[in-house]
Order: structure tokens, then C-alpha cells, then sequence
């Protein structure tokens, strides 16, 4: 009789043991499969600033990228308080560190209807040329395309002929 | 017959004062009030048993049905903006941020927190509560401490499991059967969810629900009127107000991460 009673005590502890195994695993393919590290949470980063004329619908956390492939985060926009331009906050990963200081910035979109991001065009590299660090500014940027004042502007030159 | 009528509101508000008194109390008493661990872990594991495994079933395929069905509604309503590629986001992003917590927690109150409510009222009507009492056993600590800490422990867990069967239940019907393309489901899915801000909430949300769930339960048992009827009462009252409550918190906490 005790001897079953062990037995069966055993059982539920595998099962048991089994179920935590069972939960562990499904929590680490949730993180691996279906979610990504935030670039701002942990990594090592660099913060660089951008103002544009007009960040359209530029958002934070928007994605940093060149070429396609995701270099940081937005972590700000904020108005700049003398001029009123607006003031995007730029934090690049650290592995990125060899941006010149010619680089131009610029704010696209994804497909017709898809997000905006910033994207990075790095710049050339000749001797006196700086590397962009912790809290410089880009000076060479292109600001969002806004339909609306394309449309506006179009229809207004085809009213000029 | 005013005074009368004054009394009664009284009496009544008093006992509902009471009543909240005493859940807190066994509630604190409950999670600071483990015996020795070489007794408790044990009883635990006994109770994970119960509550956690026993559950697995109903959560795997409620979990795989609830994906294959948001994957086929979102699929219907996408496709006419052909945007069918971003089904998996969706899936991942309604289900990480509510539908797992949420409807773990409402399964849980059904199929392990009605349970247990019945489980303790019955040892409190047949006397078996008195009794530990009478070995100066407590029955806090012998059999209520170890039911509670099994449900806040199993229901996390729960909700992993299940969100993980639900998103590839999407998956099964997105890529399987409506031909969505395999790495655009994975791929945007990854971009679109982040772990800090939404597994995270998952998580926070299951636990805060588990505590609710249990504590409900557990209470309605220890509480109840020691007779069939009290024990029924008990068992309905648990289901009623424990979803009751995991719905207006769910509203709470998404408003105060999300908003």
C-alpha cells in the first residue's frame, strides 16, 4: 500500500514536472520566435539629434534604418523652444559607431501606407571629417513627404498654366 | 418602521465590511504563511498537479480553436484591404496583450477555481476544517496556502501555454490552409512585438489575474455556509465574480500600460 502510494506520488511529480518543463519551453519560443529585445532595452547605444523641417507622422520608436536594416529606435520628438522646429532624438546601436558626420537623415515610408522610419544615408569619409558621437547633431536632413502639399502643390502649378 | 429600515442597512453594510476583512486577512495570512518548506512543497506539488496539469487539456484546445479563429476573421477583413500580411502581428499582438491573460483566466475560474471552492466547502461542511483545528493543525496553512500558491504559480504558466498554441493555431490556418506566406507571418510578427512591452504585459497581467482568481476561490470555499446549498452558492458565486473581476481589471491594467 505505501508502496503504491510512492508510486503514485512520483507520477504526479514528473507530471508536474513536466508541466513546468511544458511552460518554460513555450516562454522561450514566445521570446525567440515571436518577439524581439526592444534596440533600446540592454544594448550598448549612442544618442545622435535631427532636426527636420516636418517629421510628418514620424512616431516614437519609430525604426532607425540603412539600407533596410534596423541600426536604433526613435526615443524622442520634441520642439526645438527658440525656432519651433522639431527635434528628432536618434538612439543608434553602438555596433554602428562609424557614422560620419556628413551623413544625411531622412524620413521615409514603407510602402505606400506603411510606417515612417528615418532612413540613414551614411556619409563619405575623407581625413577632418568627424565621426558622429554621443549628442551631435545631423545637419544634412530631408523632411517627411506630406501627400497633402504634394497634392497642393500640383494642383496649384497646373492652375498657373 | 424608518429605524427599521436604517438597521438593515446597517447590518447589511456591516457584513459586507466583515466580509471584506476577513478575505483580506486570510489573503495575507494565506501568502506569508507557509510552514516549513519540507511539508509545503510537497502539498504544493500535489495541488500544481490539480490545478495546473489537469487544466492543460482545456487550455491547449481552447487555445488552438481561439487562434484558428482569429486568424480567420482578421483574414476576411485584412484581405479585402490586402494587408493580409500583417495576420500575424494581429494574432500575436490580440493575443499577447489580452485574449491569453484573459481568457486563461476566465477558463481557470471555470475549470480549477470552481473546483477548489467546492473541494474546500465540502471539507467545511463535513467538518474535516474543524477538525485540523482540533489537532491544532491550521488550515490555512495546511490546506488553504497550498491551493493558492498552486493557482498563482500554474496560471502564468498557463497563459504562456496557451498563447503559444493560439498563435500557431494562427498559423496553422494563415499559412496552412489560406496560403499566407510562411515568413511574412513570422517575420512581421517579430517586428511588431516587442518583449519588454508585450510578453512583459502578458505576464504581469496572468499574475495579477491568478492572484485574483485564486484568492476569490479559495475565500468562497473557506467562507461559504457549510450546507449543500452554501457549497453551490459558493461554487457559482466564485465563476460569477471572479470573471466579473478579471474583466473590469483586464480594462484597468490596459489602460494603465497601453494607455
Amino acid at each position: 500500500m505505501d508502496r503504491k502510494k510512492q508510486l503514485q506520488q512520483r507520477r504526479i511529480e514528473i507530471a508536474v514536472g513536466l508541466f513546468v518543463v511544458l511552460a518554460v519551453a513555450s516562454l522561450a519560443i514566445l521570446s525567440i520566435k515571436v518577439a524581439t529585445w526592444g534596440m533600446t532595452g540592454g544594448q550598448d547605444t549612442y544618442t545622435v539629434y535631427a532636426r527636420f523641417d516636418n517629421i510628418g507622422g514620424l512616431k516614437e520608436r519609430a525604426p532607425i534604418k540603412i539600407g533596410g536594416v534596423v541600426i536604433g529606435r526613435v526615443t524622442g520628438i520634441t520642439l526645438e523652444s527658440e525656432y519651433y522646429t522639431p527635434v528628432v532624438e536618434l538612439r543608434i546601436n553602438s555596433r554602428y559607431s562609424e557614422l560620419a558626420e556628413t551623413s544625411s537623415a531622412s524620413i521615409l515610408t514603407s510602402g505606400l501606407l506603411g510606417e515612417q522610419y528615418v532612413g540613414i544615408t551614411p556619409g563619405f569619409v575623407i581625413d577632418d571629417i568627424a565621426m558622429l558621437t554621443d549628442g551631435d547633431y545631423i545637419t544634412d536632413t530631408k523632411p517627411a513627404l506630406v501627400l497633402e502639399d504634394m497634392i497642393g502643390q500640383f494642383l496649384y502649378s497646373q492652375s498657373d498654366d | 418602521m424608518i429605524a427599521n429600515y436604517l438597521q438593515r442597512v446597517g447590518l447589511r453594510t456591516f457584513n459586507v465590511l466583515a466580509t471584506m476583512g476577513h478575505a483580506v486577512l486570510i489573503y495575507l495570512k494565506v501568502v506569508f504563511g507557509f510552514s516549513r518548506l519540507s511539508i509545503f512543497i510537497p502539498l504544493l506539488v500535489r495541488q500544481m498537479y490539480v490545478v495546473g496539469v489537469q487544466s492543460l487539456l482545456i487550455i491547449l484546445v481552447s487555445g488552438l480553436f481561439i487562434g484558428m479563429v482569429i486568424a480567420l476573421q482578421g483574414y476576411q477583413v485584412l484581405v479585402s484591404y490586402g494587408a493580409e500580411g500583417s495576420l500575424g502581428p494581429m494574432v500575436a499582438l490580440s493575443l499577447l496583450r489580452e485574449l491569453g491573460p484573459v481568457v486563461t483566466a476566465l477558463l481557470f475560474a471555470g475549470r480549477a477555481g470552481s473546483a477548489l471552492t467546492a473541494e474546500i466547502g465540502l471539507m467545511k461542511a463535513t467538518e474535516q476544517i474543524a477538525s485540523l483545528e482540533m489537532m491544532a493543525i491550521d488550515p490555512l496553512r495546511r490546506v488553504i496556502a497550498p491551493r493558492f500558491w498552486a493557482g498563482l504559480i500554474c496560471m502564468p504558466m498557463l497563459a504562456t501555454v496557451f498563447t503559444l498554441v493560439a498563435i500557431y493555431g494562427g498559423k496553422f490556418v494563415g499559412v496552412d490552409w489560406l496560403g499566407l506566406d510562411k515568413g511574412t507571418y513570422w517575420s512581421l510578427m517579430q517586428a511588431s512585438v516587442e518583449w519588454q512591452q508585450d510578453i512583459g504585459s502578458m505576464l504581469i497581467k496572468s499574475v495579477v489575474f491568478a492572484n485574483v482568481v485564486t484568492w476569490v476561490a479559495v475565500f468562497r470555499g473557506y467562507h461559504c455556509q457549510p450546507t449543500s446549498a452554501g457549497i453551490s452558492k459558493a461554487t457559482t458565486d466564485t465563476v460569477v465574480q471572479a470573471s466579473l473581476i478579471v474583466l473590469g481589471l483586464d480594462f484597468v491594467l490596459t489602460a494603465l500600460m497601453f494607455g
